[in-house]
């Protein structure tokens, strides 16, 4: 094999590998990409069962209740709509979640309709407004913005 | 006085970044016989002086955010008189113009040390790297005095600072980001070397061993940068977590596995002038991600900590810069590349065909991480929202990984240019043996996720693997360079070992208890003795005071706060770590409940540290090849030098000269 086909040999390798390598993202990030979901979305077209999803809204006021284990918190979560997702969360709450205020959850929905929390998104920082609130209507949006949650992205 | 005296240092040393870039422009050209452009010459002293003045800049904020001067806007947005000092100063480049500033402070300095110390290269690849270094520093002169400004002065200074986020106000703050921004921006040099030795068609070993060293030295602090950066995520987040697949733990972790493979690529084209066009274009791309780092960190593009200030301004002009860069730079390289002369050939089953393989692998791990990082900003411009996490990143790069552990067990084994399995049996089979049978035996005593099972097994294998190279040999007279390799290999597997663990025996408890109750997690029992709120010089907290026994010894003491900064006001959740040699226990304090109790979370995790200590291995490794290469290259410097002396005195002696040996 003379240099100059060793080097096309290798380009072609290289380039079948890094093709693979995209091909195989593409398709994960198409079943693994973790959407975002408001309430009245994710009351309209629910995604599939234990899939990752990420859902925006306010706490309901009134809607929080701590289980007798006293870690695991129940609420509800609405958006710009009368719709409500039940979310259930086993964990150390963030330290300004409370009721009405904004709150991005990470979890999946189980088979009964609630959302199972893995991780609530809490605020740190007034500077750090999270994108996914921006979609909430001008006037909540103004407000989640200026007085409620999140930032440090996971 | 003190903002007046950066800011013209800074504007003198984008000045002599145009003279640097000019001159070392001219050297391409060439006078007319062939000899040095005579305008070449001021390339180096420009670089030279322009580092010392950009470090003065940087000194001039330091100084600033040292007495706390609040007539400077950055001090008195960023700052608080009442900080530790500390914290002061390393607020410095807590914040966007101060880090951009760092940044260019750097840069100048590794421009500055490439020009008054590199006298190797020939005088026209010098000149074509150091204007392509002055380039570079330009560009980000201009981002930093057009649009973030550091020395900018309030039209009436501030009663008081705003503060530090607390989250920062840490000793990690300290290390990582200057270490990693010395990483990302030692790769320039590199990117500038590879450049000019394209420019000049000049890449050969020679040029290899120059360029050697800064892809080590950058390479060393990036791997430190982001295991300093891993823990500090770590301790200080309260999650217990270790890597999230955050975009900007992503922008750390990309220019590391392309500097990764350039490394290995360029010990091949100093070994055994092969893989020419490959090192170059891995020179280019390790520093295009360096910058692609720093556009998604400090653009305002991601919502994060890291994520200072949201500007689109900055971020359209980052962005522009990125283009000229990146895209130049890959255009250079197209109409170039076919003009570089073909290196040595080697076989498949040889040590440069698994280095190849694991270049190539690194850099599809490259790609998934890149596609992963950018999708979200990518679906954001058609309005659809996602995040991407490790259930997409752990499997992902894990297709490519194993393969390249398993590439890097067996590579140092093989010979180079070509070799044959036969010869290698022995390791073969032993590496093998202790692959399969880790995964048989912990796959016997319980049932774990795949991945981490397969982790265990690949660090076993490697670890045993690491060592072979040093097989038969009288360990003595072992290359430096090669011990270096031996650590850093080593090092991949304790790490891996730590990560397989974390994932496969973590054990972790949440509950809401009343002082004097107890818990057990692990083998350990907790108990809440009390819970008292302390305070600190500008934060107030809770704190828990947890009883943890294991057998029936002498109980130890964690205490973790929750803590509530004052200015700015932000709450902060500070664990407590209980550090065993297999492993720690991580403790977290959460809120009150109604009725009393209160909510802790605790976790034991068995050799967790093991990730941490094996990044400390990998730069070790790496510290030893530096220091390896470099008595290598002054030995040989010098048996140079004495071997042109005795012939010059044998010629002054008229009897005929010897042939040169070396």
């Amino acid at each position: 094999m003379k240099a100059k086909h060793q080097r096309l040999a290798l380009v072609i390798a290289a380039l079948v590998a890094i093709v693979a390598a995209g091909l195989i993202a593409a398709w994960t990030l198409r079943n693994q990409a973790n959407y975002f979901y408001l309430p009245e979305q994710m009351a309209a077209t629910p995604p599939a069962v234990g899939q990752a999803v990420r859902l925006g809204g306010m706490v309901r006021p009134g809607s929080l209740a701590t289980e007798a284990d006293g870690v695991t918190v129940n609420f509800m979560v609405t958006g710009n709509t009368r719709d409500a997702i039940p979310v259930r969360y086993s964990g150390i709450l963030p330290d300004l979640f409370v009721e009405g205020s904004g709150v991005v959850a990470e979890g999946s929905l189980r088979a009964d309709g609630v959302f199972i929390a893995t991780n609530l998104l809490a605020k740190h920082d007034e500077n750090y407004v999270p994108k996914e609130l921006e979609g909430m209507g001008a006037d909540r949006a103004a407000k989640v913005a200026a007085d409620t949650t999140i930032g440090l992205a996971p | 006085m003190i903002a007046e005296i950066g800011l013209a240092c800074l504007w003198l040393a984008a000045a002599l970044a145009v003279l640097q870039m000019v001159s070392g422009a001219m050297a391409l050209r060439g006078a007319a016989d062939g000899a040095i452009n005579p305008m070449a010459i001021y390339a180096r002293p420009a670089a030279v002086v322009q580092a010392g003045l950009a470090v003065l800049a940087f000194a001039m904020l330091l100084w600033a955010f040292a007495i706390t001067d609040l007539s400077i806007k950055l001090v008195a947005t960023n700052s608080h008189s009442m900080k530790p000092l500390i914290y002061k100063l390393t607020g410095t480049w807590g914040n966007h113009e101060g880090s951009m500033l760092l940044w260019v402070g750097v840069l100048a300095l590794s421009g500055g040390l490439l020009a008054g110390f590199e006298r190797r290269l020939p005088e026209r690849t010098m000149g074509a790297a150091l204007g392509v270094q002055g380039f570079v520093a330009l560009g980000f002169y201009a981002f930093l005095l057009f649009s973030s400004n550091p020395f900018e002065r309030l039209p009436v200074p501030a009663v008081e600072g705003v503060g530090l986020n607390p989250l920062l106000q840490d000793i990690g703050l300290a290390i990582h980001p200057p270490t990693l921004y010395a990483g990302y921006v030692g790769l320039s040099v590199a990117f500038s070397l590879a450049m000019g030795a394209l420019l000049t068609r000049e890449v050969n070993p020679a040029f290899a061993r120059v360029m050697r060293p800064w892809v080590l030295g950058a390479w060393v602090l990036l791997t430190l940068g982001i295991t300093a950066g891993s823990y500090w995520a770590y301790y200080e987040l309260g999650w217990g977590g270790w890597w999230f697949w955050d975009p900007v733990e992503n922008a750390s972790l990309m220019p590391w596995l392309a500097a990764t493979a350039l490394m290995h690529s360029v010990s091949v084209l100093a070994a055994r002038d092969a893989l020419r066009t490959w090192t170059i274009m891995l020179g280019v791309l390790a520093f295009s991600m360096s910058m692609l780092g720093t556009f998604l960190v400090r653009s305002g593009v991601l919502t994060s900590v890291h994520a200072f200030a949201v500007d689109p301004e900055r971020g359209a002009f980052i962005l522009a810069l990125l283009g000229l860069y990146i895209g130049g730079a890959f255009a250079i390289f197209a109409l170039r590349a076919g003009a570089v002369a073909e290196g040595q050939r080697f076989a498949v089953t040889s040590r440069e065909g698994a280095l190849v393989f694991n270049n190539v692998m690194l850099s599809a791990i490259l790609a998934i991480v890149l596609m992963g990082t950018l999708y979200p900003l990518l679906t954001e411009a058609f309005d659809v929202r996602v995040s991407v996490g490790p259930p997409y990143f752990n499997p992902a790069s894990a297709i490519f990984a194993v393969p390249m552990f398993v590439v890097m067990a067996i590579g140092p084994l093989l010979r180079w240019k070509a070799d044959t399995p036969a010869r290698v049996q022995f390791e073969l089979t032993l590496v093998a043996a202790v692959l399969i049978a880790v995964i048989a035996l912990v796959s016997f005593f319980g049932q774990f996720p795949l991945l981490p099972l397969l982790g265990l097994g690949l660090a076993a294998a490697l670890a045993v693997a690491a060592l072979l190279p040093l097989r038969g040999r009288r360990l003595a007279r072992v290359p430096t360079a090669t011990w270096g390799m031996v650590l850093a290999h080593f090092g991949v597997a304790v790490s891996l070992f730590g990560m397989a663990c974390e994932g496969a025996f973590t054990q972790e408890r949440l509950a809401a208890i009343a002082p004097g109750a107890t818990e057990d997690v692990g083998d350990f029992a907790v108990t809440l003795e009390s819970v008292t709120p302390v305070a600190g010089p500008n934060w107030t907290a809770i704190e828990a005071r947890l009883a943890v026994r294991q057998g029936g010894g002498e109980p130890a003491i964690l205490t973790p706060q929750a803590r509530n900064f004052w200015s700015p006001p932000q709450a902060t959740s500070e664990s407590a770590l209980l550090t065993r040699w297999n492993g720690q226990l991580y403790a977290v304090i959460g809120n009150q409940n109604e009725d009393g109790r209160w909510q802790i979370r605790v976790w034991w995790k068995p050799f967790v540290t093991f990730i941490w200590y094996g990044g400390m291995l990998i730069a070790l490794g790496g510290l030893l090849a530096i220091a390896g290469r470099v008595r290598v290259d002054v030995r040989r410097r010098k048996a140079a030098r004495l071997g042109r002396a005795r012939r010059a005195d044998l010629a002054a002696l008229g009897g005929a000269a010897p042939a040169p040996a070396e």
